[in-house]
């Protein structure tokens, strides 16, 4: 394939003018795709976080009003008051954004696109084309999706798990109207782009690797980008089923989610035979590897930026494949730990609950793989390298409250209260996002060829870290306490009168992220433009795309691709004189690349990496 | 860039720089699309198969015997002996019991047999395609793509006869005088998406046949997009051969 690649090369960058539409909107390179990913996810991951925090004051203040609000929101937000089912709305929509368009396709889609031809020593994606498609793809869907939030009746509101019937049926709740057409063709649309982005990833991983590349020399980002492919293109075929039948259901009369039990609302059709539980089941079938497709390349980028910034191989790296690969099979089984409370057999349920449990294995071992590494390392503390750690501390203490829920017995006291939001949303929320600013922080310079500011980035770290532990560790006491998730106001009950000072301090917290991010959106887009030129390798690492030319260059290398002769980290390696040796450069007589280094690199190289790391 | 020719000379087949086992970056995406979309018809088989549990087992039919006459009345004279009633699911045999041209007779499952066959058929004509492309053998490639088009369009011609039969003895998504209104809502759905991607093989099958009149693989050096919507094909049997199983035989 390599003279596949050089032929592909000399095609593409010798005699190819682009002009704006092919270089900015049509690009079919997979940097600038990438950034089209990145920036379209940031732009839902803002819009997502308004409306959390607009949810977020109601629950604070249920009994004031905010003039503001009927600015902002119309008829929704009457005389100051948030309408309770534009309140459904909002949690349903902030879910879907998360989790779907920020924490897929803005982390994934940009990070896989970025990452992987430069990684792994490739001219491009096997198929531009298709890598193009699936950016547009994801294009339209956010656009679809939003334009769901100003139709007749609002947009979805059933949650952003759009559970039958009140998803099945269009005169379920105001919500469920065209709303949830809207949803559910965004929905498939997105499952489109992530097919094809998947299908693209996997063959370029597998079939695009530059001579010398051997799986078990690859960056564990990649292995990590592989492993959350094969998720995405095993899990979303299946939501693609659900969403099929759910349109059918919705539009043609179907039963396949409807029984008698909603026979009043059904509109004169007789609706029996099926079953909303079909439609959990097909759902978390998706549902669960979901949350590792979320995860999976957040602990990749934090191995690489670990590893890099604590100047010493990543502890346990065959290990930390093992464990990457144990939680992708493991999350196909677990799904059924979602639904311990819809009536299941018992016994299915301590099933599920063991291989949920066991995935704590796979997971503790990267994490002490992880302190490991950062032990007795020489710490860089780079803004990457603060998200890298901040994301390790999430994962902690937000998996440990995963055994709690895993448990079937448990689960049917803790189920659909705040301790599930706190759980969810600092383990895959905060945690995946934490492995994304990392990622941003990190190949920032990869990316737009200039240096993000340093000491904004690390206002912007601490104040993320205080505000996600102020918001998310006392919802846990919630939800112990049995606060359900997803009403409108907890002040219906009297017992939970009692967490009114707790929603305010919540709220504030969630504003100071807020804030927080404002920082961080200012240097982003304030140093696209005027940032600090990047030099060639600013973090001294090992990977190829630091190999690469900062300027972009369509073909990424220009010449031959470069061969690998080591794996990707050899930091501090006991005898050389600088504490890096970039996976390019052979051993003192190393020729066949694909022989193992054990040794050091020649003298002339070695002050080649030095000029290249002064440089 | 010719790689449909196996040919594997070094042992480090992983260790970059080549591709695995020899096959080409457009062939591998072909078989991890097919992978996925195993998947795609999975849920719709699960949903069917979680559905159709849900109901009593078909009641077993001792009344009609094949080629026996058919009276006009048959689906609901069938009703009302119980062999169709709303909780138990219908037996196919007594549903799918129509030949063309041949009216008023029990001819159980004939008529899904001859398009099973037919699908099948075309696969084979489609694998002498494939081969006669490793022995870039032109006119015998267009000749069997031909006829696995025409093999493809005869299939979606019996699926059209089949459905428009059943919706005449009054079977809709909502309805289905044989019992249980999802059994003709899962027919439409499964059946519907296959025959969609049977639909669209064909469509694929077109174009490449034009390009290889065209001469344009003859010119490449090789027919590895003939393999390649050669895979799509086969596939689209196989599945046919699950939702055989699933909804006619058992």
């Amino acid at each position: 394939m390599s003279d596949h690649n050089l032929t592909h090369s000399h095609d593409d960058h010798e005699h190819h003018e682009d002009n704006f539409i092919t270089k900015y909107i049509f690009s079919m390179d997979h940097k600038m795709i990438a950034r089209q990913f990145l920036i379209t996810g940031i732009i839902m991951g803002t819009i997502g976080m308004l409306m959390s925090l607009i949810f977020r004051l109601q629950l604070a203040y249920p009994n004031m009003t905010f003039p503001f609000l009927e600015g902002i929101l119309g008829h929704w937000g009457k005389d100051g008051k948030l309408d309770p089912n534009f309140y459904l709305a909002l949690i349903t929509i902030h879910g879907t954004i998360m989790v779907f368009y920020v924490l897929t396709a803005g982390l994934s889609g940009t990070f896989s696109n970025l990452l992987i031809p430069l990684q792994v020593g490739a001219r491009d994606m096997a198929s531009p084309f298709m890598n193009m498609l699936s950016y547009w793809f994801f294009f339209t869907s956010s656009v679809v999706l939003l334009w769901s939030l100003f139709v007749e009746g609002g947009p979805a509101s059933a949650g952003w798990t759009v559970y039958p019937p009140l998803s099945a049926l269009p005169k379920a709740i105001p919500g469920s109207g065209t709303g949830m057409t809207l949803w559910l063709v965004a929905m498939v649309l997105f499952i489109a782009s992530s097919l094809l982005g998947g299908i693209n990833y996997i063959a370029t991983i597998l079939n695009m690797r530059t001579k010398g590349m051997k799986m078990s020399r690859m960056p564990l980002t990649i292995w990590a980008f592989l492993t959350t492919a094969i998720l995405g293109l095993l899990s979303f075929p299946v939501l693609l089923g659900g969403s099929l039948l759910l349109i059918f259901d919705r539009s043609f009369g179907t039963s396949f989610y409807l029984s008698e039990i909603v026979a009043e609302f059904a509109g004169g059709i007789e609706r029996t035979g099926g079953s909303p539980i079909l439609f959990q089941h097909l759902f978390w079938f998706l549902g669960h590897p979901e949350v590792y497709i979320i995860l999976l390349p957040a602990l990749g980028i934090t191995s690489e930026v670990i590893a890099t910034n604590s100047r010493k191989p990543i502890f346990g790296y065959r290990a930390m494949i093992g464990s990457i690969l144990a939680i992708g099979i493991l999350s196909f089984i677990v799904w059924g730990h979602h639904m311990f409370i819809t009536g299941m057999n018992p016994f299915l349920g301590s099933v599920f609950m063991l291989g949920t449990l066991i995935i704590a294995v796979p997971s503790a071992v990267k994490t002490f793989n992880y302190l490991a590494t950062l032990w007795q390392g020489n710490l860089k503390l780079t803004p990457a390298m603060m998200f890298a750690i901040g994301l390790v501390s999430l994962f902690i203490s937000g998996g440990l409250t995963g055994i709690y829920l895993g448990n079937a017995a448990l689960d049917i006291n803790l189920h659909d209260t705040y301790f599930v939001v706190a759980h969810f949303h600092l383990v895959m929320g905060s945690a995946a996002i934490f492995g994304m600013m990392s990622g941003i922080y990190h190949w920032y310079p990869r990316m737009f060829g200039r240096m993000l500011n340093e000491t904004a980035g690390h206002i912007h770290f601490w104040l993320t870290l205080i505000s996600a532990y102020c918001v998310f560790f006392p919802m846990h006491f919630m939800g112990l306490a049995g606060v359900p998730r997803r009403y409108y106001a907890n002040t219906a009950y009297d017992q939970f009168n009692v967490f009114v000072d707790m929603n305010q301090f919540i709220t504030i917290a969630a504003m100071l992220g807020g804030i927080a991010q404002l920082i961080f959106l200012a240097n982003f887009f304030y140093s696209i433009f005027k940032g600090r030129r990047a030099p060639q390798n600013p973090w001294n690492s090992n990977t190829l795309e630091w190999t690469a030319p900062v300027e972009h260059l369509h073909g990424n290398w220009p010449g031959e691709i470069p061969h690998v002769y080591r794996w990707a980290y050899d930091y501090s390696k006991p005898g050389s004189e600088v504490d890096f040796i970039p996976q390019n450069v052979p051993d003192a007589g190393q020729v066949d690349p694909l022989e193992e280094a054990v040794g050091l690199p020649e003298v002339s190289v070695k002050s080649a990496v030095s000029a290249e790391a002064s440089h | 860039m010719a790689t449909n020719t196996l040919t594997t000379n070094s042992k480090f087949t992983w260790g970059g720089g080549k591709s695995p086992f020899s096959v080409s970056y457009g062939k591998l995406m072909m078989w991890i699309f097919l992978l996925s979309d195993a998947f795609t018809f999975s849920s719709l088989l699960i949903a069917y198969g979680f559905i159709r549990y849900s109901f009593l087992e078909p009641i077993r039919n001792t009344i009609v015997k094949p080629f026996n006459h058919l009276s006009h009345e048959f689906v609901k004279e069938m009703g009302d002996v119980g062999l169709f009633v709303k909780d138990h699911w219908p037996s196919p045999e007594l549903v799918f019991n129509h030949f063309p041209f041949v009216h008023g007779m029990h001819l159980p499952l004939f008529f899904v047999s001859l398009m099973t066959f037919i699908l099948i058929f075309s696969s084979v004509t489609m694998v002498l395609a494939v081969e006669a492309g490793h022995r870039m053998a032109k006119d015998e490639v267009s000749k069997y793509m031909f006829l696995t088009i025409i093999g493809g369009a005869a299939f979606l011609g019996c699926q059209a006869w089949e459905w428009t039969t059943f919706i005449g003895e009054g079977a809709t998504l909502h309805g289905n005088p044989f019992g249980p209104t999802s059994f003709a809502a899962l027919f439409f759905i499964v059946t519907g998406f296959h025959g969609f991607h049977v639909f669209s093989g064909v469509m694929l099958n077109i174009i490449i046949y034009f390009n290889v009149l065209d001469g344009t693989y003859q010119k490449r050096g090789h027919y590895e997009m003939v393999e390649k919507v050669g895979l799509y094909w086969h596939f689209v049997d196989l599945v046919w051969v699950f939702v055989f199983t699933f909804f006619y035989l058992i």
